[in-house]
């Protein structure tokens, strides 16, 4: 097992507040990720430093491709982490809300494409090749999350499920071989939530993408990952399986606070 | 329709704006004999007036909220006859050849003073769908547009009277300034978004004719550049006449370049790229695209086609000042791409025909002018917010490879 993300001793201050106090993890090639805490415990800004969105006050972090090739993506801008092949999805949905569910997906592959402005004015041979196959590639992906029904529809009149499924659809898009899911069931139904729960199994069996989630669905969490790291306060207080975080003694704290009798 | 609680609110409105109106519409001092006039036919006037505008403006209102209902229960709703001239095949070609048959013979038919006025429409038909890809394709609201055009209109100016350069010499110079203009103006502003960067744009345009406006050394300040020379035409004399039409067709060459360039950036992967950063700056950034290069080459390539504009402009009307870019100019070029519908190519033409060649026919009514523009952006605004025609998205059809993607 080869890791694929590295972060070594992250941290982040916003002014004189610690969201984040050297937390290290590490996600392997093929594995399913999952990082919980209660509300505010820093998960999110945790995405957002490793995904160039926030420029972490101290702290390593590594993308390490199944070829072998690492990148330290410190200070990298959040297009430029993605091109390293990191993707990642949206706790509110953020996606192109007056495009087309195919051009959001069309947009993920952005940064794998090269046609410039002379390249779309004139339209050489080769950018329309690019193109078409674009247009092929994204109508796959839609297929493969189930979307392929609402294709020319504008993203903002789809279900709420679906556009989640679209998110991952989009991230997906850009070819990465790390998917960073930041509460992907969040407001979904049970029907809702076992279709997203063979959705990733499926795209790590698959695509052999890793993957790292956020969520607070706990029988989400507990079947799907390998492994679970959980944060509180900006600090790492558990890592493990899914049964010896159930029994942990410092997530159960975390999570119901402290027995008074004891 | 009908029902006593709409007529109640239309009186109550009605009972509002006689209350308000009162002072200024009846009551009239004359100060000669020292005695107050009270016309209270005007207060009638008004109180009827504004009982029909309210409910005729609720009634729409109230048809508009049923479309939006319809829309959403997923019923199938009535194509609007502007949709189903422009999308489908069987209305759109036959109004391609008409409008370009009205094109090629309009100055046949039609005297000089109208060929003239719809060479003034095409410049800014030209230059709103160059604001287009910065407004309405990326989102970044630029009210210094014309600070562009302005940069265009003084190179051909300039060029010509130091160094006698031609008008087809100047015109891919005065592009290609504007463009350096826009990219620089582009780096100062790519931190910001919204309302900053209209504020920005806004100090740019004043700072470009402001310097215009005081450098005499450079730009001959107020008293502007005189006997710019026409456009010439391989060599050959044209008298007056000959020449107005000859830069008619020269514009509706230029127009069909502008539209062939724009609709292609559209469907690209840049136009794509703009419209993802209109919709989510964050999202845009995680999904790959570089912020930087995207809004750099929206703002130099909408301010190509200003500079393009502003050549042709020096070159129609001989003479420029500064006069002739004020911010009023930004904010007439902005109205037609919102008004005409945003991101839409054809919405764009038609904002530019209908806010420049109205005005012109309507003379007769000059002094209410911007009234009636004022009111018409409002109607506009309420009824239909994306503009006269809103932008239709590309449709793929993949009936083909649903069968391919089964054998594999």
């Amino acid at each position: 097992m080869s890791p694929a993300l590295e972060v070594s001793n992250l941290t982040m201050d916003f002014g004189g507040l610690r969201a984040l106090d050297s937390i290290d993890l590490t996600v392997n090639h093929g594995e399913i990720v999952a990082l919980i805490g209660p509300n505010g415990a820093g998960k999110t800004t945790f995405f957002n430093c490793i995904t160039g969105i926030y420029n972490p006050t101290a702290g390593d972090m590594r993308l390490v491709s199944p070829e072998g090739k690492a990148v330290r993506i410190n200070g990298l801008k959040p297009n430029q982490v993605t091109e390293n092949g990191m993707a990642r999805t949206f706790q509110n949905i953020r996606l192109f809300q007056n495009m087309t569910v195919l051009e959001n997906v069309m947009i993920g592959r952005h940064c794998r494409l090269r046609a410039g402005i002379p390249g779309a004015v004139f339209r050489p041979p080769r950018v329309r090749k690019e193109e078409s196959r674009l247009i092929e590639d994204s109508y796959r992906m839609l297929q493969k999350v189930g979307l392929e029904k609402y294709v020319n529809e504008f993203a903002k009149n789809l279900p709420y499920g679906a556009q989640r499924r679209l998110e991952i659809a989009r991230a997906m898009a850009t070819e990465p071989f790390i998917l960073l899911l930041d509460e992907p069931a969040a407001g979904m139904n049970t029907q809702e939530t076992k279709e997203l729960d063979e959705l990733i199994l499926r795209i790590r069996n698959e695509e052999g993408i890793c993957i790292l989630l956020i969520e607070h669905d706990m029988k989400l969490v507990m079947s799907l990952s390998d492994r679970i790291y959980v944060v509180d306060y900006g600090r790492k207080i558990a890592e493990g399986t899914p049964g010896q975080i159930k029994n942990d003694p410092a997530v159960i704290k975390a999570y119901l606070g402290e027995d008074i009798d004891a | 329709m009908f029902n006593v609680k709409e007529l109640k609110k239309s009186i109550l409105v009605s009972l509002w704006f006689m209350f308000l109106t009162f002072p200024i519409m009846v009551i009239k001092v004359n100060t000669i004999y020292g005695k107050v006039e009270w016309r209270w036919y005007r207060m009638a006037l008004v109180g009827v007036g504004s009982f029909f505008l309210s409910f005729v403006w609720r009634a729409l209102l109230r048809r508009k909220e049923m479309g939006l209902k319809k829309a959403e229960e997923g019923q199938e709703v009535k194509v609007p006859l502007t949709r189903k001239l422009i999308s489908d095949k069987r209305f759109n070609r036959p109004a391609l050849v008409v409008v370009c048959l009205f094109a090629l013979l309009f100055p046949l038919v039609f005297s000089l003073y109208q060929v003239n006025i719809m060479t003034t429409a095409l410049i800014y038909v030209v230059v709103g769908l160059g604001l287009n890809i910065v407004v309405g394709l990326a989102g970044l609201l630029d009210l210094g547009y014309v600070a562009f055009y302005a940069v265009g209109a003084y190179s051909y100016a300039l060029l010509n009277y130091h160094f006698g350069l031609g008008f087809w010499t100047v015109l891919p110079i005065g592009a290609g300034l504007a463009m350096l203009f826009g990219i620089l103006l582009g780096f100062p502003v790519l931190r910001l978004r919204g309302d900053y960067l209209a504020i920005v744009t806004l100090g740019f345009g004043e700072i470009i004719r402001i310097i215009l406006e005081n450098w005499n050394e450079f730009s001959f300040g107020p008293s502007g550049i005189a006997n710019i020379p026409r456009p010439g035409f391989f060599g050959i004399q044209m008298n007056l006449h000959q020449v107005h039409i000859y830069i008619y067709y020269l514009m509706i060459g230029m127009t069909v370049f502008t539209i062939f360039v724009v609709r292609r950036l559209q469907d690209s992967r840049i136009g794509r790229a703009w419209m993802a950063l209109r919709e989510d700056e964050v999202a845009c950034q995680a999904m790959g695209i570089d912020k930087t290069k995207t809004k750099l080459s929206a703002f130099a390539l909408g301010a190509t086609w200003a500079g393009m504009g502003g050549v042709v402009f020096a070159a129609k009307t001989t003479f420029i000042n500064p006069a002739s870019f004020t911010i009023w100019e930004s904010i007439i070029i902005l109205c037609i791409v919102v008004l005409g519908g945003m991101g839409s190519i054809v919405g764009v033409i038609c904002g530019a025909l209908v806010l420049i060649l109205l005005p012109e026919y309507l003379r007769a009514f000059s002094e209410y002018r911007m009234l009636m523009f004022g009111a018409a952006l409002i109607i506009m605004m309420v009824f239909r917010p994306g503009g006269i025609i809103s932008d239709v998205r590309k449709v793929y059809h993949f009936e083909g490879l649903k069968e391919e993607s089964k054998d594999l």
